[in-house]
């Protein structure tokens, strides 16, 4: 199986990057790990004239935590780098958990974090967790440098808010606020080796027993990942009873806006985002729990 | 199986030779030019230059400890490389397009696929492939483990797998039932001989270390 032709560039930089871009016009790809990019070129859904590979690119693998700025992943930090780096494992063990669950063994030595993002599928593994996190994707582009929150920068399948030209350098991720904790879960035809069938990330805080604030996010269920704004209401201001619980995730069901694909019905999506959505709160309502000072 | 090589030889039947050398170029103005322009990079890097997608690109590989210079097209994956320029036929084709395993390689002692692997971006890593575990003539650790266990039917999926393990332990000698389950997730094995194939692994581990 023969890929189209293309001109192969590896600029050593991040503006020879985007000059590249700009002079190669919209058609030139972007490859970070190429595991989704080649595939589609293999079924010959793109035939990209130039592929520009940002690996050449020095240090833009680097995966770096600093107590106060928090978390950053470069753009060719492979998927499994930060399935087991000990700061993110550590710090940010939910986001450890969704690489290590993204694909598998080979796919993570190729693949990248923010390769994962960028192709902007609805049912990828990594979104969901950092948009709970507030993560902010930082951005490189004939205009300079700007930051976008990861939750304006997916627009729809395969849609990013990137504008021409533009490249993402890496993506920050702030410090867990204390008493916070994270869950993400999903489901797949395969176990957990292939794109989710639905997936649900949260990241809530606790005052007390009483939960005050929550960011839930429900994937595989609509053009891009999905806000669960109505179940975050049922659960504001609360304390996580099974009962709180479930009405939350019987209102995710409802706000979520699932299809019926070759990976699940729509029917089996919505009752899964329920049993999902009540799993990852009480989870991270656990890990907040003991994550109190007693 | 095996064949004795000569250290330094270009063990593969159409690696270097002059033979192949020539025909893959076609006209020894290129291989000239070519030549001059291989002297000129050094190996772990690949500039910043275009590689133009109609003409061959001379690239370096380390291949199980040896080195190779050829000519490639930038759309040619490592797999086809290894199978068709170099005669590495060990490395299996299978999908090609990143589901099944069969092409499993190690770059820089992780496993990767081949068939999504550009040959030009395999520069600069050192590539193990089933034919780098041999010791001479005799069988690596793992192979031997594989034979042992009965871990195959028809052995399509064989090298792949057996890949896939010397991945695995040279990063966890000592892997657990998990892990070896995990290691092997990226290995699709048609024949269903999943049992055998994990019980031949844990038996590597052993004759790894010497047990
Ligand atoms: C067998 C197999 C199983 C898989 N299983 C899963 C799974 O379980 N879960 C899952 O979520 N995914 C899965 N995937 C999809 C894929 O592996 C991941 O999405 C991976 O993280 C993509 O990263 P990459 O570096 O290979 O991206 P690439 O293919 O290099 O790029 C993807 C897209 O993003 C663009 N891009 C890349 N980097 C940048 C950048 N820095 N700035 C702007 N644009 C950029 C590219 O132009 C391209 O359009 C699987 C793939 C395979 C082959
Ligand atoms: S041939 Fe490469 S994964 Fe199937
Ligand atoms: S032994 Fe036949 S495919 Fe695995």
């Amino acid at each position: 199986m023969r890929l189209s032709k293309f001109d192969f560039h590896a600029p050593k930089t991040i503006s020879e990057a985007i000059e590249l871009l700009q002079s190669k016009g919209p058609d030139a790809r972007l490859m970070a790990g190429g595991t989704d990019l080649l595939m589609k070129m293999k079924h010959g859904a793109v035939k990209p004239p130039c592929l520009i590979s940002l690996k050449s690119v020095p240090g833009l693998n680097a995966i770096r935590f600093d107590e106060s700025a928090g978390l950053t992943i470069g753009a060719t930090a492979l998927l499994s780098e930060v399935a087991e780096h000990p700061d993110i494992l550590r710090h940010y063990p939910t986001v450890a958990q969704a690489a290590r669950a993204t694909a598998n063994v080979q796919v993570r030595n190729m693949g990248t974090v923010v390769g994962n993002l960028c192709n902007a599928s609805p049912a990828a593994d990594n979104p969901p967790i950092h948009m709970a996190m507030r993560a902010v994707v930082l951005i490189e582009g004939p205009g300079g440098k700007r930051e976008l929150p990861l939750d304006e920068f997916f627009r729809g399948p395969g849609v990013t808010a990137l504008l021409p030209a533009e490249i993402v350098t890496g993506l920050r991720v702030p410090r867990m606020p204390v008493n916070a904790g994270t869950a993400y879960h999903s489901l797949s035809a395969r176990g957990k080796l292939d794109c989710n069938a639905v997936g649900a990330a949260v990241m809530l805080t606790l005052k007390g027993k009483i939960c005050e604030d929550v960011r839930l996010f429900i994937s595989a269920c609509g053009p891009t990942p999905l806000r669960g704004r109505k179940a975050e209401e049922m659960v504001r201001g609360k304390e996580l009873t099974e009962e709180i619980a479930a009405k939350a995730g019987a209102e995710a069901a409802e706000e979520s806006l699932p299809i019926t694909d070759l990976r699940a019905s729509a029917d089996y999506r919505t009752e899964m985002v329920a049993v999902l959505t009540r799993r990852v709160l009480k989870e991270a309502c656990q890990m907040a729990l003991t994550s109190q000072p007693a | 199986m095996t064949q004795k090589h000569e250290p330094g030889e270009c063990r593969c039947s159409r690696g270097l030779t002059r033979r192949g050398f020539l025909s893959t170029v076609g006209a020894g103005v290129a291989v000239a030019s070519a030549a001059g322009k291989l002297a000129a990079q050094p190996a772990a890097s690949q500039g910043a230059d275009v590689l133009p997608s109609a003409e061959m690109t001379p690239i370096t590989l380390n291949i199980n400890g040896r080195t190779h210079r050829l000519l490639v097209e930038p759309r040619w994956s490592l797999l086809f490389v290894l199978r068709e320029r170099l005669g590495l036929t060990g490395t299996k084709v299978g999908c090609e397009r990143g589901e099944c395993g069969a092409c499993t390689v190690l770059m820089d002692d992780l496993p990767r696929y081949a068939c999504m692997t550009l040959a030009v971006e395999a520069q600069g890593s050192e590539i193990t492939t089933l034919e780098g575990l041999m010791r001479g003539e005799e069988l690596g650790g793992v192979q031997q483990a594989f034979v042992e266990e009965d871990a195959f039917q028809c052995g399509y999926c064989t090298p792949g797998q057996i890949m896939a393990v010397e991945g695995l332990l040279r990063a966890h000698p000592e892997p657990s039932q998990e892990e070896i389950q995990m290691g092997l997730s990226g290995n699709l094995c048609r024949c269903g001989a999943y049992v055998h194939i994990f019980k031949a692994a844990g038996r590597a581990a052993q004759l790894k270390r010497g047990q």
